[in-house]
């Protein structure tokens, strides 16, 4: 079969489009839990929802609803702790991580389900959706985008800075639960697509990888958005056409070429960063005495090879730990 | 005073944290268009009391009111600019200056509309008036700690209030920087605005201060004239009777250094006591 025929299959298109939907609804609900420095909950949501998902096999309802259910109510569960609590968020991530997962496969264990029906929703699988998977998986990610988009400008006050937001008149707590239930909802949709134990990582690891170059809120939220789903599109394409070889996983695929994205996009954040330190003005201001430097061979200027630093209404350049300024014939130390 | 209703009034105020009492039968009035200024040492509660008048910390009894509304049906949330107590304006993700700005609008904007020319206009203005319009690009990670308080200030303005709360906007922050809050805080003033300023130094702001509490173990123990920074942590407080050589009676003038060297404590003027 070629490419060609393989990619008009239906099941196949019912692949790109969740993998499209769920890569920009990840990242645009996890770019806000990153901000408020709780990139985890995304991970915990995640093994809460093991648990719905169990209970959905065991009853024989639909996993996804009682995914949706269970993972809701873990996040807000998650969110009253940490507002309560005030201390240890962190600590109430870790029982609600182990008391899902452990529920789920004990749950799984009583009905008798075999491994692989849990596998499916544990490491994803977008290959057996049904179409009405796909409709549901578009509404939800359609809704968790609009959201979060419609609302960015109140969901980035209240992020940034809580108490901020309260004397604004926001109504905190109410936008707290919102991206509890934001964050639940995207585990869910994106569970088909990387599996619950990697839902995380289409949250968090685009958003990571924006903020390498970013500078702004907004630059850091589109560009995850987009990464999120040329991580996840090319993830699916590549495994697709590596399984001709091989049996490649979809899940494990999206998630290692999103974190591919960010060991490139590592060293050029670094690299950025640098360079506006060393080349960030040099603060008003002169010496009180005048040092005129003693031999200097080299004409400085413009594309001389020495970086060159602005400071105050002329520039200075840099080289082997000195500031030279041109005065007159000669330079001086700045 | 009566017929003008006060900006802020708390009576009676008692705040608890953990069950354990933080600030005790606090009685404050901020008139408006007044500068008051909270001054005590760490931990006296100055914090608790600006937290608490901004509705932040729930009071056990006693009531605060905000232009005469008591605070649990207070709704005119943008009269009011607040600058919390931070190290830092930047959180998990890169916000750029101008973001942070933008965010003190919100008291004005309504749900899922996008950015009204008067928005644009206010958020530019709060930029200018702190003096960052050229660094608007810029993510508020990199700017020096002076530099974010003052963009926690210029949030605090795009809103247009007319009553700030600012809680140690001065603290760890350098002179030069100070300078360019005491001009920003004097153009408030001018304006008409309502200042609580929450300070242990006033340095460059001493100036703009119309009245002064001062807080010792969570309640107010001075309310007048603005004290000058050592006086607050003596025990007299600079009072007439006790310390000063002024009447209590009409305006104090606290010109540095109009002594008498003969009743001068020693402390007052250095190595010249005898």
């Amino acid at each position: 079969m070629t490419p060609v025929e393989l990619f008009s299959l239906p099941f196949m298109q019912r692949a790109l489009i969740a993998a499209l939907l769920t890569g920009l609804a990840a990242p645009a609900i996890g770019t806000f839990l990153v901000q408020r420095r709780l990139a985890l909950m995304g991970d915990g949501i995640g093994h809460v929802a093991v648990t719905g998902v169990a209970l959905g096999l065991l009853t024989g309802t639909s996993p996804v609803w009682t995914a949706v259910v269970i993972a809701v109510l873990g996040a807000v569960l998650i969110e009253v702790i940490r507002e309560r609590g005030q201390t240890n968020g962190d600590v109430a991530l870790a029982l609600l991580f182990y008391g899902g997962l452990a529920g789920g496969i004990f749950l799984s264990g009583l009905g008798g389900e075999s491994a692989a029906a849990l596998n499916r929703y544990l490491f994803g699988s977008l290959t057996t959706l049904s179409v009405s998977d796909v409709i549901i998986t578009m509404v939800l990610a359609i809704a968790v985008i609009g959201l979060c988009v419609g609302l960015a400008p109140q969901l980035f006050a209240v992020a940034q800075d809580q108490e901020f937001a309260r004397v604004a008149g926001l109504r905190v707590r109410y936008y707290n639960v919102l991206v509890a239930v934001l964050a639940a909802v995207s585990v869910t949709v994106a569970m088909r697509t990387v599996g619950l134990l990697l839902v995380s990582a289409l949250m968090v690891v685009p958003v990571a990888t924006a903020q390498q170059v970013t500078r702004s809120f907004r630059a850091t939220i589109v560009a995850a958005m987009a990464l999120g789903a040329v991580a996840s599109v090319g993830g699916l394409v590549a495994a697709t056409f590596a399984s001709y070889k091989a049996t490649v996983a979809t899940g494990p695929t999206i998630v290692l070429l999103a974190l591919a994205c960010y060991v490139v996009a590592w060293p050029i954040g670094i690299w950025t960063r640098h360079r506006a330190r060393l080349r960030e003005p040099f603060p008003a201001g002169e010496l009180p005495e005048h040092e005129a430097c003693s031999e200097h061979p080299h004409a400085h200027g413009p594309g001389c090879g020495h970086l060159a630093v602005p400071h105050d209404d002329h520039v200075d350049y840099v080289h082997d730990g000195h500031r030279h300024a041109a005065h007159g014939a000669h330079y001086d130390e700045h | 005073m009566t017929g003008v209703e006060p900006a802020v009034a708390v009576r009676n105020g008692t705040v608890a944290l953990g069950g354990r009492p933080i600030l005790r039968g606090i009685d404050a009035t901020v008139l408006p268009g007044e500068f008051v200024a909270l001054m005590g040492a760490n931990g006296s509660g100055k914090s608790t009391l600006v937290r608490a008048m901004v509705g932040l910390r729930p009071l056990v009894s006693g009531e605060v009111r905000l232009h005469g509304t008591p605070l649990a049906s207070y709704d005119d949330w943008q009269r009011v600019g607040f600058v919390p107590q931070r190290a830092t304006a930047a959180a998990g993700v890169p916000a750029s200056v101008w973001e942070v700005v933008a965010a003190g609008r919100l008291t004005r904007r309504r749900l899922l509309r996008p950015l009204s020319r008067a928005d644009r206009a206010a958020i530019d203005d709060a930029l200018e008036v702190v003096g960052l319009a050229d660094r608007r690009r810029d993510a508020v990670s990199t700017l020096s700690g002076g530099q974010q308080q003052r963009v926690l200030i210029a949030r605090a303005l795009a809103g247009e209030p007319d009553l700030f709360f600012l809680d140690e906007p001065t603290a760890g922050v350098d002179l030069p920087n100070q300078q360019v809050l005491a001009d920003t805080l004097s153009q408030l003033k001018q304006r008409g605005a309502t200042i609580v300023l929450v300070a242990h130094e006033l340095g460059p702001l001493a100036r703009l201060v119309d009245r002064a509490l001062v807080m010792r173990d969570g309640r107010i123990v001075y309310d007048g004239a603005p004290l000058r920074d050592h006086e607050v942590h003596q025990p007299w407080l600079g009072e007439p009777h006790t310390h000063h050589h002024h009447h209590s009676s009409g305006p104090t003038d606290h010109v540095p250094g109009v002594v008498a060297p003969v009743d001068a404590p020693a402390d007052r003027i250095g190595g010249e006591g005898r």
